[in-house]
Parts: structure tokens; C-alpha cells; sequence
């Protein structure tokens, strides 16, 4: 439809001599424009950040084994508590989903050459190396020791040095995600092949286009939070300093308005990741694919608007606690029929045993149970009572671990084929899969009785009547971390000697499968023309016949 | 033939699971035991909300596995699936019972709300009606003034700007300051200081929180209430303890390295332990003062 003002041929040129066959493995440490290369460039840093943020949360949990701050310095727990929340989310999730799948998918499923500002998109990459490096160097100037929200006063008086390597660290990354998301936008609208209309474009895009209005609409307001508590703590201005007339509550507002939609932002692509890869491992089209991108709308909305309730115990007035618990209460719904529609996607399907199915099925159990303790910690009554304590805790690692964990292993199992032109190991991602859901639910679930028994979070030494529930939690996150390993060995020994992939494997239905594996330099030869929708299974031969006698 | 089995299934299933549901409302010994007036309302909510959560869950989960189960691949079967795209009355359904749901909780929340005493002043709005407290403050320490006592201090107003209030007079007034890393409790009126909580049962307590240094958070959760302790704001939880014993007082905001060495304890009295504990620390911290204290006791 709204095809190119921008210059893309339909046809590769033949005489443009630039363009090398397939990269070489320095490419990937250089300023390269191609989305695809910039994909895998983000999926990598970003799994490197995991297994970083990862360690460190092994650390908590070994002191976390007994009772007393022994194994390491309360200070240093905080340190790593700090860094582990930070980088799981702006270093992890954020670039994994959305610029790692994001920049890979978008233009292959849409049909274009590229991105559309190709060099602001490298130069968006290019922002988080530095970003990273701050905040793991922040480690030799204390460690950022103010949890991953940096409430201040705590935050203006703690590890001035590093704190503000940890403020600038986050200002980068989100100029970052904001650079990313104009890109987004215009990409899918003025990029698309002419024949894709928007009721055909893949899921997965509709998601990044909420999920990119959302950063635009909420990462200033974050920038500017953390700029004055940078200005705080080093030009001497007062925003938030009590005793100098600042308010400590401003900034809780303004760092909410950001991270609450940002837990959105976070999942809403991987939330497209599940509409891609359960229709065609199922072999069905998406069930209710309207419903699917008008939840996605609504959730961006609303979410806007729930902001406060993380601080229903702190300053927050009565009618604002009440108020924020109704709108909290109906995100409920568009996220439940999110649930519901790939629910009613697997009936009646051949559904495949492949591994990213599973790691998706497991993505929505966690996420059933992540979503329910979210509905009773959105009330105020109970959130009073909950709020800042393990049952919290316990509540965001369903909804972050079971949504980036799940949903990025998805994603990888479904698209490695895609980028590196091999298979991965079936047997292997399987046991990798049960690893990850039985670490996940012994490390997780039992948190939630700690916190209703009256542990708080953020706490290196604790009551020992907790201590077996807790040596229980430390035990999963040992699975956890042993779970990494088969899915380590899989990607390293496949993409050197595995089976090699075919253009399309999984026999999918999206444009990115019309290409080879990996996709060529300027992702076809020649432009693909829509045929079919993104999620036609069925509709041809004689599966026709089966739609009359079918009965929901 | 099929649709009898599938009936008798659904009720079943059906049965099976609202039974489930509402033993883990009523049996999930998730909280500790309940210590104030506000915490059986609490934990009625959360059951309500658990039984909904339990009984979802397992609809949910369930229809997963079974799906799974019975539409998987069969061998050698390399066809699709069927092409089935929606179905507007199953999403129109499917969107309004968890919007009837959540409003249901919604409202209830609210009356929860109300009940707990989470709208009464200090909370915001109607801090005139803290005038007549303040009003009663003045009395009482003009008549300790009289006698000369030290500390100014007590005669400021106390204007909570959040937190749960009351309108009329508490039978226990407290000022709680966090500091790192210890809660301070200072009973203005009797001008005692103490490291822990004392009250009396079946009391209304008044707490006028504050925050010395960083935010901390004052939580008991035998009480199930907390209040975040704000520097520059002030803060107030109001509430009755129902039941004689000990319980911990956890601070619940990161407020540094000791955040979780941050913890005292509340002692519920009866009201003789109570009177008898204030006036055991009255003499010993302000021995000048017996004077003052014997004109007090007797009034
Ligand atoms: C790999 C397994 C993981 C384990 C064992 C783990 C464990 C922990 C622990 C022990 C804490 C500290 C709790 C406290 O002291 O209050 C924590 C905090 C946190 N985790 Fe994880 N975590 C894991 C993965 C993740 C993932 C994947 C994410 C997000 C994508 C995540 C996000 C967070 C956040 C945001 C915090 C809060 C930090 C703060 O309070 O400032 N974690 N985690
Ligand atoms: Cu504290
Ligand atoms: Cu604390």
C-alpha cells in the first residue's frame, strides 16, 4: 500500500560490486548497516549480558543459602542486585527482543531491503557496548547499590561514582531503544511490499510497532528522571533532595511513567514472537489475528496509565490508589485474550514436538501464573501488604524470566535456521527446555510464600525462619544456571557443523522464509509478492473439506 | 454419540476444579496469622482472588496440556491443521468474563479499601480534621510544659500527607522515625522513646511515620499493613491490633547495606501490661519528671 517514498529497488542491482556474499566473522565487530547483521550483532550482546546478569544472580542466591550476609559483603549484594535488574532489562530483554529479533525479522517479513535509516540503526547498536561497559565498570567504583529503581535519597548518597556511571548507562541505552523505535515506525509504514496490507502484516510487526510507540511515548520521560538525579549528585542542583526542598516522590512518578509501560515493552515483542511461532508449529492460522493486534493497541494505551501503582505504599493519596488499582485490573483483559487466542490456536491442530513450540507452551504457563499474581498485587489492599517483598519477586521472574527466557529460546530454536543456515539439535533443545522449566519453578514458585510469610525483597541477610524455603530457591537457580550449558554446546557445535537448513524448514508461510537461509546481502533478488496471509494453514487441498464438519 | 461423553466430561471437569479452587481459597496457608483488625479483610480478598487464580489456572493450564495432548502430530502425518481464523462470539465471550471478573474485583477492592480505614483523612485530603488532634496535643503537652518539661519538639503538628488515617482521636499516639538502620518509636505524649513497638490490644494505634535519612518502609505483616517512611513527607498508619504477642517489624525499602538487619518487633499488651510498661519507662527515662507523671496518671 503505502509503498516507498524511500529508494528501494524492486530489483537488485547487478553491477553494484560493494556487496560481499556472506560475512566474515570481523563484520560483526564493525559498523555494519545491514539489519541483519545488526540482528545477530544484538542477540549476541545481549546473550552475553545474560549469562553476565545471570552470574550475578547466582551469587545472590549462594548468599541467599543461609540466613546471615556470609558468603558476600552486604554492600557487594546490593551491588550485583542492582546490576543483575539492570542488565536483565536493558541489557537482556530490550535488545534481545526488540533490537535482536526486531531489526532481523521486521524487514525480512515485510519485504524490504533493509531498515530505514540503516546507519542510525548501527549507530543505535553502537550506543550499548559503552552502555554495557559502564555499568560493569561501575563495579571498580563501588557498585550502583540502589536497586534497579534508584530511589533517591538512597541513590544520591550511595556510590556517587558509580551511580552515576549507572544514571548514563541507562540514559545511553534508552536513547538507544528511542533511535530504534523511529526506525521501527518508519519502517513498517513506508517499506512494506506493495502488495502487504496492514490486516497482512505478520504479528510479530504489529507488536513491534506498539512496543515502539510505547518507548517513544515513555523513555523520555525516563531520560529526564535520571538527568536531574545525575544533576543531583553531581552540579549541586536539589530535585530530589529532601532537605534542600527536592521531592523524593517526583521521581518515583516520572521513573514509573517509564518502567511500567517498559515491563510492555519488554514483552510485547515476545509476545509477537508467539504469534509467529505457535501458528506454524501447530500448522493453523493464529486464532482471532484482529483480536491479537487490537490487545496489543490496548495494552500500549492502558499502560500508559497504571504507572502508580508500584507505589501504592508509598506517596500515593487515596483516590490515586483506588484509581490506578481499576486501570491496573483491566490491563487484565487484553492480555488474557492474547492467552485465549493462541490457546484456541492449538485446537485442532497437528501441533510438532519441536522444541521452539515447547519453549513457547512453557512461555505461556509461566505466563498464566505470572499474570494471575499480577492481578492480586495490582489491588491495593493486598498490594500493601505484598508490596517490596519476595512475593514480588516471585510475581515479575514469572512474567520476566517465563517472557524473555520462554519466548527469546522460542524465537531462537524457530529462527536459528533463518540466520545461520543450520538446524539446531532437536534432542539437546529438549533437554535444554526441561532444564529451564523445572530450574525456573523451583527457583521461582516457593518465593511466593516467602514474601507472603513476611520476607521483603532486596535483603542479603534475612529471618532464618525462611531459611529451607530459601535454600529450596538457591537450589533451582543451580538447575538454572546448568541449564544454559546444553543450549550453549547446541548453538556452538550446530552453527559450526550442523545439519544444514533449508530456505524454509518449518515449511512457514511469512515472507522471511522466502529467501535462503541465511538470507542473501539485500535479504531477495527480486521483491516477493504477497500470495497468501501470513498464517493460511490449511486452506489448500483437501484439508478444505475438514472446515464444515469442524466444531469448536 | 459424541456429544454425551463430552458434556458429562465438561461437568466433571467443571466440578472437579471449583472444588480445588475452593479448598486452596480456603486452605492456603499463605499468610502468617492475623494480628490486626485490617488483616482478616485483607486475606479475605486475597482467598477470594487465589480461588479465582486457581480455578483459572487450571482451566487454562489445563485446556494447554490437553490440546497439546490430542492434537499433536500423529506420524507420518505431514498436513496442516484446521484453518480455522477466529470465531467473534467465542472472542466476544472470552473478553467479557475477565472484564465482568476485574470489575467485580475492582469494586470490591474498593469496599475492602474503605473498610480498612484507606480513606479516611491523612490520606491526601481532610487534614482540618487533624486540627482537632493537634488541638488535644497542645493540652497535653501545655500541661507538661507547666511543669517545665524539655522537649519542644512534641508540640509541632504532625499534617500526614499519605497512609492510612482516622478521623477521630486514636487511643495510642506514636511517632515512628527510620533511620539507618533502626525504627525509632517516640510516644510524645508520655515522652517515651523506644527501639521497639509497644501497644495495647484492641486499641486504635496512630502511627506518625517519618524518615531520618532514606525512604524506608514500615511493614508488619501480622498486621498486613505498610507505609513507606519518606524524608520530607509525612506519613501515617493507623490501625488496631486484635491479638496479645509478639510480632516482627521489617523494614521493607531498600535503605542501604543493612536493609535486611532493619528489623524490631511490635508487643501487643493487654492494657494493664501496657500502662504498666509506659510508666516503667517514663520514670526511667525522665525521673524529673514523676511529678508531671503522677498529675497525668491520675487525670
Ligand atoms: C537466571 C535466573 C535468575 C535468577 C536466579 C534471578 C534471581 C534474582 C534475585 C535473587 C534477585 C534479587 C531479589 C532481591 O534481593 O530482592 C533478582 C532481582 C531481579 N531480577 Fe532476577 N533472576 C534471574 C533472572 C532474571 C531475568 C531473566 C530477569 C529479567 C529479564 C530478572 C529481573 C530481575 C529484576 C528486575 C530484579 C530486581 C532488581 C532490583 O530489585 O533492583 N531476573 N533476581
Ligand atoms: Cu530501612
Ligand atoms: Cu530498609
Amino acid at each position: 500500500m503505502a509503498q516507498a517514498q524511500l529508494p528501494v529497488s524492486s530489483e537488485l542491482p547487478q553491477a553494484s560490486g560493494h556487496h560481499p556474499t556472506a560475512w566474515k566473522w570481523y563484520d560483526y565487530f564493525t559498523f555494519n548497516v545491514d539489519h541483519k547483521l545488526i540482528g545477530i550483532q544484538y542477540l549476541v550482546f545481549s546473550f552475553v549480558f545474560y549469562l553476565v546478569g545471570g552470574l550475578m544472580a547466582v551469587v545472590m542466591r549462594t548468599e541467599l543459602y543461609t540466613p546471615d550476609a556470609d558468603v558476600i559483603d552486604p554492600n557487594l549484594y546490593n551491588a550485583l542486585l542492582t546490576n543483575h535488574g539492570t542488565i536483565m532489562i536493558f541489557g537482556w530483554i530490550v535488545p534481545a527482543a526488540i533490537g535482536g529479533f526486531g531489526n532481523f525479522l521486521v524487514p525480512l517479513m515485510i519485504g524490504a531491503r533493509d531498515m530505514a535509516f540503516p546507519r542510525l540503526n548501527a549507530l543505535a547498536f553502537w550506543m550499548l557496548p559503552p552502555a554495557g561497559l559502564l555499568l560493569v565498570g561501575s563495579f571498580f567504583f563501588g557498585g550502583a547499590q540502589a536497586g534497579w529503581t534508584s530511589y533517591p535519597p538512597l541513590s544520591l548518597i550511595t556510590a556517587n561514582t558509580a551511580q552515576s556511571m549507572w544514571c548514563l548507562s541507562i540514559i545511553l541505552a534508552g536513547t538507544s531503544s528511542i533511535l530504534g523505535s523511529v526506525n521501527f515506525v518508519v519502517t513498517m509504514v513506508k517499506m512494506r511490499v506493495p502488495s502487504m496490507a496492514w490486516d497482512q502484516m505478520p504479528l510479530f510487526c504489529w507488536a513491534m510497532m506498539a512496543t515502539s510507540v510505547l518507548a517513544l511515548l515513555s523513555t523520555p520521560v525516563l531520560a529526564i528522571g535520571l538527568t536531574l538525579l545525575f544533576f543531583d549528585i553531581n552540579f549541586g542542583t536539589s530535585f530530589f533532595k529532601p532537605d534542600a526542598g527536592g521531592n523524593v516522590i517526583i521521581y518515583q512518578h516520572l521513573f514509573w511513567f517509564y518502567s511500567h509501560p517498559a515491563v510492555y515493552l519488554m514483552i510485547l515483542p515476545i509476545f509477537g514472537i508467539m504469534s509467529e511461532v505457535i501458528p506454524v508449529h501447530a500448522r493453523k492460522p493464529i486464532f482471532g489475528y484482529k483480536a491479537i493486534v487490537g490487545s496489543s493497541m490496548v495494552i500500549c494505551l492502558i499502560g500508559l496509565f497504571v504507572w502508580v501503582h508500584h507505589m501504592f505504599t508509598s506517596g500515593t493519596p487515596p483516590w490515586m490508589r483506588m484509581f490506578f488499582t481499576v486501570s491496573t485490573l483491566i490491563v487484565a483483559v487484553p492480555t488474557g485474550v492474547k492467552i485465549f487466542s493462541w490457546t484456541a490456536t492449538l485446537w485442532g491442530g497437528k501441533i510438532r514436538y519441536t522444541s521452539a513450540m515447547l519453549f513457547a507452551i512453557g512461555l505461556l504457563i509461566m505466563f498464566v501464573v505470572g499474570g494471575l499474581s499480577g492481578v492480586t498485587l495490582g489491588t491495593a489492599p493486598v498490594d500493601i501488604h505484598m508490596h517490596d517483598t519476595y512475593y514480588v519477586v516471585a510475581h515479575f521472574h514469572y512474567v520476566l524470566f517465563g517472557g524473555s527466557v520462554f519466548g527469546l529460546y522460542a524465537g531462537i530454536y524457530h529462527w536459528f535456521p533463518k540466520m545461520t543456515g543450520k538446524m539446531l539439535n532437536e534432542p539437546l533443545g529438549k533437554v535444554h527446555f526441561l532444564l529451564t522449566l523445572i530450574g525456573a519453578n523451583i527457583t521461582f514458585l516457593p518465593m511466593h510464600v516467602l514474601g507472603t510469610q513476611g520476607m521483603p525483597r532486596r535483603v542479603a541477610m534475612y529471618d532464618p525462619q525462611f531459611t529451607h524455603i530459601n535454600q529450596i530457591c538457591t537450589i533451582g537457580a543451580f538447575v538454572l544456571a546448568f541449564s544454559v550449558i546444553p543450549f550453549l554446546v547446541n548453538v556452538v557445535w550446530s552453527w559450526g557443523w550442523g545439519e544444514k537448513a533449508s530456505g524454509n524448514p518449518w515449511r512457514a508461510l511469512t515472507l522471511e522464509w522466502t529467501t535462503a537461509s541465511p538470507p542473501i546481502i539485500e535479504n531477495w533478488h527480486r521483491l516477493p509478492v504477497l500470495t497468501q496471509g501470513p498464517y493460511d494453514y490449511g486452506f489448500n487441498g483437501h484439508e478444505e473439506a475438514e472446515i464444515t464438519s469442524s466444531h469448536f | 454419540m459424541k456429544q454425551l461423553p463430552a458434556s458429562i466430561w465438561t461437568l466433571t471437569v467443571g466440578i472437579v476444579v471449583t472444588l480445588i479452587a475452593f479448598w486452596a481459597g480456603g486452605h492456603n496457608g499463605l499468610f502468617p496469622e492475623q494480628a490486626s483488625a485490617q488483616a482478616p479483610l485483607v486475606d479475605n480478598f486475597f482467598n477470594l482472588m487465589f480461588m479465582i487464580a486457581v480455578a483459572l489456572f487450571l482451566l487454562v493450564a489445563g485446556t494447554i496440556i490437553f490440546f497439546m495432548i490430542q492434537f499433536r502430530q500423529r506420524p507420518g502425518d505431514e498436513g496442516d491443521g484446521v484453518p480455522l481464523e477466529g470465531d467473534f462470539a467465542l472472542e466476544a465471550y472470552w473478553t467479557l468474563i475477565p472484564a465482568v471478573i476485574v470489575i467485580v474485583l475492582g469494586i470490591y477492592s474498593v469496599e475492602v479499601f474503605t473498610e480498612m480505614g484507606g480513606f479516611a483523612p491523612g490520606g491526601g485530603g481532610g487534614n482540618h480534621l487533624f486540627m482537632s488532634h493537634h488541638s488535644h496535643h497542645k493540652m497535653k503537652t501545655q500541661l507538661v510544659s507547666d511543669t517545665d518539661a524539655p522537649d519542644a519538639s512534641m508540640t509541632e503538628e504532625f499534617n500526614a500527607e499519605y497512609g492510612f488515617g482516622g478521623t477521630d482521636q486514636a487511643d495510642v499516639t506514636v511517632t515512628v522515625t527510620g533511620m539507618q538502620y533502626a525504627w525509632i518509636f517516640n510516644y510524645p505524649e508520655q515522652n517515651v522513646t523506644a527501639g521497639e513497638l509497644h501497644i495495647p490490644v484492641d486499641k486504635t494505634v496512630q502511627l506518625n511515620i517519618k524518615a531520618a535519612d532514606v525512604i524506608h518502609s514500615f511493614w508488619v505483616p501480622q498486621f498486613r499493613l505498610k507505609q513507606d517512611a519518606i524524608p520530607g513527607h509525612n506519613t501515617e498508619l493507623r490501625f488496631t491490633a486484635t491479638k496479645v504477642g509478639d510480632y516482627p517489624v521489617v523494614c521493607a525499602e531498600l535503605c542501604g547495606g543493612y536493609h535486611g538487619a532493619m528489623r524490631t518487633r511490635v508487643y501487643v499488651h493487654t492494657q494493664t501490661e501496657y500502662d504498666q510498661w509506659l510508666a516503667e519507662n517514663q520514670f526511667a527515662q525522665n525521673p524529673d519528671l514523676s511529678g508531671a507523671v503522677a498529675v497525668h496518671a491520675e487525670e
